[in-house]
C-alpha cells in the first residue's frame, strides 16, 4: 500500500472528525509553540551575551585588582593599590603573546554642558584602549600620547553621555565641565551596546588616565588593565606568565593569594555561553513538557478512534490489510495529527516570539534550528504517542472485529 | 487420499475448538468437504452447527485447530498471517450479511478497498472499481455514500467489493438476512450471473430453503458435521423467477431519494482524480 495513499487516508479519516481533530492538535499546537516562543526568548538572551563578548575586543586579556579566589576573603578592587601603570608597561615588555596593553582607571563624575546635568562614570586609560576593544570614534578623534603624558582636560564620549549633553550639537570641540573642571570634547565613540553585564558600555566618558588619576580620583594606581594578545590561543598561553610577572612584582611570596585577576575573553564567553545556554535548555524543557501532554492526546484519541473503527479494521483485514498495512494506516494518521499539529505550533511559536519581543521588548532570536527540532520533535511524538494505537489496531483478530458492534 | 485437480477447496477432518475459560466449545468436529470450481454451494443449518465457523476457515480468516485445508492445492493450515491476508486479497471476496461498507466514504471508494492492498495504481483502481459496480448494476450510483443507498443497493456494492480483485472463490454468510425477499433474489440472480458466466465459485450461507434453491449443491450442517450433502434438484433461476415478483424497483428508488434528502449534509463526493 503507497504512503501517498495512506496519507490521503489519514487526512480523510481526520477530517470526518474536524472538531475533534483540532482539539487533539491543541496539545501539540501549544507544546510546538511553547517551545519556539521561549528558545526564542532564550536564544535571544544568548545572542546579547554573545554580541557583549564580542564588544570586549579581540583575543582580550582582562587583569583587574583584588582577589577573586571563591570563598576566600575578598577585598574591592579600589582598595588595592598595587595595581600600577608601570605593571601595564611590563605586561608589555616581558609577555610576548601581548600585543597592547591600556590602564583603567575609574571614577564617578557629574557632566555639566550648559544647562545639561548628567551623572556617569568616567574611564582613565591611554589611546590604544580603544584599539584593543576595537572601539572608533565616530566623529573627532580619540586623545593622543601627549595629552596623556601632559595630563591634559580632554575627553571622548560615549554615545548615550553625547545624546544626553548635546541633543543637537556637534559635541567636538565643546567644551564640558566633568566635576569642577573644564574638559574639551576631542571625539564621540561609536555605540557598543551592553556589556556581558549587561550595562551601558556607552555611558561613559573616556580620559587621559593620567588627567583621572590626578584629577579626579586621586590616585596613583590603576584598577584594570585591557590587554590584548597575539591570537585566540595566546591569549590563553598569557595568562600564566602575566601572573608569574605580577606575583613577583607585587612581591606576593609562595603560598599568599593573589591581589590581582585575569581573565581572557575566552574564558568569560565560555561562562556567559553556558549560563545562557542552560536556560535556553531549562526553558525549552519546561516548554516541552506541554507536547508531552500533547502526545498523551493523540495517543487517547486515536485509542478511541481505534475502537469506533473496530468493524472498519476488520472489513480492511477480510478484504486483504495486512497487520503492517493497518499498522501503518493508524500510525500515519498519528503522525499528520502531530504534524499538523506541529506546523501550526511552530506559526504560533513565531507569532508568539514577535509579540513578546513588541509588546516586552524581550529580544528575541527565532533560530531554524529550534524549528526544525520541534517539527522533528512533534513527529516523533507522533509516532511515539501513535504506535501502541496503531498496534493495537493491528493485532486486531479479523472475525471479532467484523463482528463488533 | 482422492486427488481431483479440479476441487478448489478441500478440507480434510477440519476440527475448530474455541476455548472460553474451562469450557472448551467445538464448533466444527471433523469436516471433510470438497468444492470444485465453479460450483454454486449453499451450507444451511441450524444456529450455531458451525456454518460461520466453517466461513471463516474457508475465507482464510481463521485457521483450523486440527486437519487441513487446501485452497488451489496449497496447504492454507500453515500460512502465515500475511500469506493469509494476501490470499484474501487475491482469491476471495466477502459478502457478509451487514454489507460492512466503510461509511461515509463514496460506494465507488468501498469498491476499489481490496486494489489498494493489492498495490494496485490509482487509476487502474479507478476502472476496476467502476467495471466492477457496472457488473452489479451501479455504474450509476458510484459517489454515493452507504446512507444513501438501499439495502440491496449496499449488498450490491459489496459484491462489487468483492469482485474487483478477480477472485476465483465468493464467501458470502447470509448474504440476503437482512434484505426482502425480491431483493434477495435480485441478489441472488448477480450471483447466479457471476457464477455462470464467469465461472466464480460462489458458496454462500442461508438460513432460507428458497435462497438454497438458487444453488446447485447445498450441504447442511447439525452440531459441527456434515449431515447432509446433496445436488439440489429443481433449481431456482434468479433471472427467470424475477419478472413474477411483484416489482418494487420504484418503491426502491423513492426511498434512496428520501434516504438522500434526510440526509442533505451527505452530498455526494465529488470523483477522485
Ligand atoms: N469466538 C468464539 N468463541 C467461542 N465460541 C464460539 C466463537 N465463535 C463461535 N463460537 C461457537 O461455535 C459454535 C458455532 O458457531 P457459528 O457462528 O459457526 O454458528 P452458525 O452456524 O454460523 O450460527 P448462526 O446460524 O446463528 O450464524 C457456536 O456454538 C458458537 O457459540
Ligand atoms: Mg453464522
Amino acid at each position: 500500500m503507497d504512503f501517498v495513499n495512506t496519507f490521503r487516508l489519514a487526512l480523510l479519516a481526520l477530517a470526518r472528525n474536524k472538531l475533534r481533530s483540532a482539539l487533539t492538535m491543541l496539545g501539540i499546537i501549544i507544546g510546538v509553540g511553547a517551545v519556539i516562543a521561549t528558545v526564542s526568548i532564550g536564544q535571544g538572551a544568548e545572542y546579547l551575551v554573545q554580541q557583549g563578548i564580542q564588544s570586549m575586543g579581540t583575543n582580550a586579556v582582562f587583569i583587574a585588582a583584588g582577589s577573586n579566589r571563591p570563598g576566600g576573603l575578598r577585598m574591592g578592587s579600589w582598595a588595592i593599590k598595587t595595581l600600577t601603570m608601570d605593571d601595564v608597561q611590563a605586561i608589555l615588555r616581558e609577555v610576548p603573546m601581548i600585543r597592547e596593553a591600556a590602564p583603567a582607571v575609574m571614577g564617578r563624575a557629574q557632566v555639566v554642558y550648559q544647562n545639561q546635568n548628567w551623572s556617569t562614570s568616567i574611564l582613565g586609560t591611554t589611546p590604544n584602549y580603544f584599539e584593543i576593544r576595537s572601539w572608533p570614534a565616530q566623529s573627532g578623534v580619540a586623545f593622543s600620547q601627549e595629552e596623556v603624558d601632559l595630563a591634559e582636560n580632554v575627553c571622548v564620549l560615549g554615545t548615550t553621555v553625547a545624546n544626553f549633553l548635546f541633543a543637537n550639537e556637534n559635541p567636538v570641540g565643546k567644551i564640558i565641565r566633568i566635576g569642577t573642571l573644564p574638559f574639551r570634547v576631542d571625539g564621540v565613540l561609536e555605540s557598543k551596546g551592553q556589556s556581558v553585564m549587561g550595562d551601558d558600555q556607552d555611558d561613559r566618558i573616556f580620559a587621559p588616565y593620567t588627567t583621572v588619576q590626578k584629577k579626579i580620583a586621586g590616585i596613583t594606581w590603576i584598577q584594570f588593565i585591557n590587554a590584548s594578545a597575539v591570537s585566540p590561543e595566546a591569549s590563553q598561553a598569557a595568562v600564566q606568565p602575566i601572573t608569574a610577572l605580577l606575583r613577583e612584582r607585587h612581591r606576593i611570596h609562595p603560598g599568599e593569594d593573589d591581589d590581582f585577576f585575569v581573565r581572557t575573553q575566552s574564558e568569560v564567553a565560555d561562562l556567559a555561553g553556558q549560563t545562557s545556554r542552560v536556560m535556553t535548555l531549562l526553558l525549552g524543557s519546561v516548554a516541552s513538557v506541554s507536547l508531552l501532554v500533547g502526545g498523551i492526546g493523540i495517543m487517547n484519541i486515536m485509542l478511541v478512534s481505534v475502537t469506533e473503527r473496530t468493524r472498519e479494521i476488520g472489513v480492511r483485514m477480510a478484504v486483504g490489510a495486512t497487520e503492517q498495512d493497518v499498522q501503518s494506516q493508524f500510525l500515519i494518521e498519528a503522525v499528520t495529527l502531530s504534524m499538523v499539529g506541529g506546523s501550526i505550533g511552530i506559526m504560533v511559536g513565531l507569532v508568539g516570539s514577535s509579540v513578546i519581543n513588541k509588546f516586552l521588548a524581550w529580544p528575541t532570536l527565532i533560530s531554524p534550528k529550534a524549528m526544525l527540532i520541534a517539527a522533528m520533535f512533534s513527529v516523533a511524538v507522533g509516532i511515539f504517542f501513535g504506535f501502541y494505537p496503531a498496534r493495537k489496531a493491528a493485532q486486531l483478530d479479523p472475525i471479532e472485529a467484523l463482528r463488533y458492534e | 487420499m482422492e486427488q481431483n485437480t479440479a476441487a478448489v477447496i478441500r478440507l480434510e477432518s477440519v476440527h475448530k475448538t474455541y476455548h472460553l475459560g474451562e469450557v472448551q466449545v467445538h464448533a466444527l468436529r471433523g469436516v471433510t468437504l470438497q468444492i470444485r470450481s465453479g460450483e454454486f454451494v449453499a451450507i444451511m443449518g441450524a444456529s450455531g452447527s458451525g456454518k460461520s465457523t466453517l466461513m471463516n476457515i474457508l475465507g482464510c480468516l481463521d485457521r483450523p485447530t486440527k486437519g487441513h485445508y487446501w485452497l488451489d492445492d496449497a496447504d492454507i493450515s500453515h500460512m502465515s498471517k500475511n500469506e493469509l491476508a494476501r490470499i484474501r486479497n487475491r482469491k476471495l471476496g466477502f459478502v457478509f450479511q451487514q454489507f460492512n461498507l466503510l461509511s461515509r466514504t463514496s460506494a465507488l471508494e468501498n469498491v476499489e478497498l481490496p486494489t489498494i492492498y493489492a498495490g494496485i495504481p490509482p487509476a487502474e483502481r479507478h476502472k476496476r472499481a467502476r467495471e466492477a459496480l457496472e457488473r452489479v448494476g451501479l455504474g450509476d450510483r458510484a459517489e454515493h455514500h452507504p446512507s444513501q443507498l438501499s439495502g440491496g443497493q449496499q449488498q450490491r456494492v459489496a459484491i462489487a467489493r468483492a469482485l474487483v480483485n478477480h477472485p476465483q472463490i465468493v464467501l458470502a454468510d447470509e448474504p440476503t438476512g437482512n434484505l426482502d425477499s425480491r431483493t434477495s433474489v435480485e441478489i441472488m440472480d448477480i450471483l447466479q450471473r457471476l457464477n455462470e458466466e464467469e465461472g466464480l465459485t460462489v458458496v454462500i450461507v442461508t438460513h432460507e430453503p428458497d435462497i438454497a434453491r438458487y444453488a446447485m449443491r447445498a450441504i447442511e450442517f447439525r452440531d459441527g458435521k456434515i449431515r447432509r450433502d446433496q445436488e439440489i434438484e429443481e433449481r431456482q433461476i434468479a433471472r427467470e423467477v424475477l419478472p413474477t415478483l411483484p416489482s418494487l424497483e420504484d418503491a426502491d428508488a423513492e426511498e434512496a431519494e428520501e434516504e438522500s434528502k434526510v440526509a442533505p449534509g451527505e452530498s455526494p463526493a465529488k470523483a477522485p482524480a
